[in-house]
């Protein structure tokens, strides 16, 4: 129900004064319905040309073949796949913020699900280039389908990871796809219906002819649920199948039982970190922060120090078992991973996963804006790290001593990663244009209830215990977006 | 009057609208249909909405999904094409898992997005079907059929007691883009 109360105790997600259905609507459309500022041309402009990158080094790639990257006999696999991961990891915050949010009804997922999950959609077009780019013949790509023998290979073979991961990713993009678009069209129509010529045709078109009325919006919500379901082992599984490309081969230091989960959390720490990064700046430049508040900072802030310790456990329980194992090959790959020639590597991703979130447990550094934005950075660089390192240091001294060697990346390979950033932010950065970054319907659907305003009116009503209505006024302390009176002067607490 | 075919309420907020459908119904009016931008909890019971049919959908797709993938992993590994990889058998159920999850969940989504979109009439450059531009934005709007309930003067009031801000007859059934 609308008219609901949420507890008092609860901070809010929506904050300002004055906040109407209809301020919320202009607030999350002014990206859409004006003339982008100098702040979003600059980085559409920089992030074009990573994507112009993009397009000269994969065409060289494919143009020339696999042969450009600095790939050897040894290390057959590098920034190509730790790209891939990299890039699908990300992905998984948006579905993680989507899905098991909603399961969770966590309710502060609604001002932020959208960008997050076109970040996911996006970062899964990026990791999906990488599995075309890398394969070196990709007008073969088709061979990963299970046709008939007569299209020229055997029937795929279905015991195969690599064929799983297939199925998982284009799985995963359309599932995510799907709930993303379906999801946009009742905000869709809003913009339609304030826009005028041209516009208007267009967004009707995309709008699906939504209206908004009770059995639409009863099937809607039906819909959202079960894709949130569906969408929540979805998401388990697809870094699951991921990890498996390594842990169900022999190699030392992929062979291990930990990848799935350890994956996984890995997926959520990276994915949030890149949701917190893209954001902070989200916030500032389109005027979100009454929507996107230091709640949300701070809670996914929290989630990342929670996975990042995920992660470091995970780390240390490798190293353990390694130990443990008694296999030598193992003990090495282990040994060499921490102090070999990759030692930087490691101890970069030590660093940036595992120590660095733990500055989070300080509320100031938490509820900073600037800290919080560096430290995404530092774990998004940590998370990469991390599949260089599982990667090439499981590759690059195998079995025979003769062909241990190093890799060293071509500027191939270096433009189709920087590339790749520059395609995700090209289509991030168009979004913020077309599409309303927030949900906005979802966003309604807090403002009787989870806003600042409503607190604030129980307060000045006396409906609330004075005690709780102080403590409720202290936790506005951290929010930067609440500038006005954060206590009422002396309000009658009569009634309880 | 009699031109008008449709009166529409029009509410700022989601409980006074509430409060209209219950002071409708009390006086026997009838409520042709309610246009919100957000969803209304709890409006399907009051409207007598039947609970939506979609999830029976979803399960059934999904499980065409499961068998869709295991009849074609069976059909190309087992029957087809048995090969002998590491030396493990052909029928290696537990390596069919991951396959057979992923179609479930592609097949259970895809079937019930379409039966959604294909249940509501959603599909791309349908002319909208929309009585008022400011339901999908901040105006709560309660449609009343105007021929079925021919006592334009008593809505009016009621919808105006319940805190209706604005009500409109309206001669046409939707508003005309063109």
């Amino acid at each position: 129900m609308s008219s609901h109360n949420e507890s008092i105790l609860r901070e809010p997600l929506i904050t300002g004064e004055n906040i109407t259905y209809a301020k919320v609507t202009n607030d999350i459309l002014v990206p859409v319905e004006n003339k982008p500022n100098k702040a979003w041309w600059i980085g559409f402009t920089v992030a074009a040309l990573g994507a112009l990158l993009w397009l000269v080094s994969v065409s060289y790639t494919f143009w020339f073949g696999i042969g450009t990257w600095g790939l050897n006999k040894t290390v057959g696999w590098a920034w190509d796949i730790t790209g891939f991961v990299w890039w699908v990891g990300i992905g998984h915050a948006g579905t993680l913020i989507s899905a098991v949010l909603l399961l969770f009804r966590q309710n502060w997922r609604n001002s932020i699900n959208r960008s997050a999950e076109a970040m996911t959609i996006f970062a899964v077009i990026c990791a999906a280039t990488y599995i075309v780019a890398h394969m070196g013949r990709p007008w073969m790509a088709y061979w990963a389908l299970p046709l008939p023998n007569q299209f020229g290979s055997l029937w795929v073979n279905f015991n195969s990871p690599l064929v799983w991961d297939v199925f998982a990713i284009s799985t995963y993009f359309s599932v995510s796809l799907l709930f993303w678009y379906t999801g946009l069209i009742p905000d869709i129509a809003t913009i339609r219906d304030r826009a005028k010529g041209l516009k208007r045709r267009i967004y009707s078109v995309l709008s699906f002819g939504w209206n908004g009325n009770v059995k639409s919006w009863q099937r809607f919500e039906a819909v959202s649920l079960i894709l949130a379901g569906v969408s929540t082992p979805l998401v388990l599984s697809v870094h699951t199948i991921v990890s498996m490309d390594f842990a169900t081969s022999v190699i030392p230091g992929w062979h291990t039982t930990i990848f799935p989960p350890y994956f996984v959390a890995g997926a959520i720490f990276s994915g949030f970190a890149m949701v917190q990064t893209l954001l902070l700046i989200a916030r500032k430049v389109l005027g979100y922060e009454n929507y996107i508040t230091m709640f949300h900072i701070e809670s996914m802030n929290k989630i990342i120090i929670l996975t990042g310790s995920i992660v470091g456990v995970a780390y240390l329980t490798e190293l353990f078992i390694a130990w443990y194992s008694g296999a030598e090959y193992e003990q090495y790959a282990f040994l060499n991973r921490v102090s070999g020639p990759y030692w930087w590597a490691y101890w970069s991703m030590m660093t940036c996963n595992v120590i660095s979130p733990q500055l989070f447990w300080f509320k100031k550094i938490r509820t900073s804006i600037a800290a919080s934005w560096i430290l995404s950075i530092v774990v998004n660089i940590g998370m990469w790290f991390e599949r260089f390192v599982i990667i090439v240091t499981s590759l690059h001294r195998d079995y025979l001593p003769s062909s241990w060697v190093m890799f060293y990346p071509s500027w191939v390979d270096v433009a189709v990663f920087i590339g790749s950033i520059g395609v995700f932010f090209t289509l991030f950065l168009l979004f913020l244009r077309v599409l309303p970054a927030i949900a906005m319907a979802e966003v309604k659907l807090l403002l009787k209830s989870s806003s600042d305003q409503a607190k604030q009116k129980l307060i000045r009503e006396g409906l609330v215990k004075r005690v709780d209505a102080e403590y409720y006024l202290g936790s506005l302390e951290k929010y930067d977006s609440v500038e006005y009176e954060k206590s009422v002067p002396q309000a009658e607490y009569v009634k309880h | 009057m009699s031109n008008t075919k449709y009166i529409l309420g029009h509410f700022e907020d989601p409980d006074d609208l509430m409060h209209g459908i219950d002071s409708l119904q009390k006086n026997n009016v009838s409520i042709y249909d309610v246009y919100t931008p957000m969803p209304i909890h709890g409006i399907e019971d009051k409207l007598g909405i039947k609970r939506s049919r979609l999830p029976i959908v979803a399960f059934c797709c999904g499980l065409l999904g499961t068998l869709t993938a295991f009849s074609l992993i069976y059909y190309t590994l087992v029957h087809d094409w048995p090969m002998i990889i590491g030396g493990k058998p052909a029928f290696a159920f537990p390596d069919f898992i991951p396959v057979c999850f992923e179609l479930t969940v592609l097949f259970c989504s895809y079937g019930m997005g379409i039966a959604f979109f294909y249940s509501n009439h959603l599909f791309p450059g349908r002319a909208p079907r929309v009585m008022d531009l400011r339901a999908t934005d901040d105006r709560f709007v309660l449609a009343i059929d105007a021929q079925a309930n021919p006592y334009p003067d008593k809505i009016e009031d009621l919808l105006k007691n319940a805190g209706a801000v604005e009500i409109k007859h309206n001669e046409r059934k939707y508003v005309s883009y063109e």
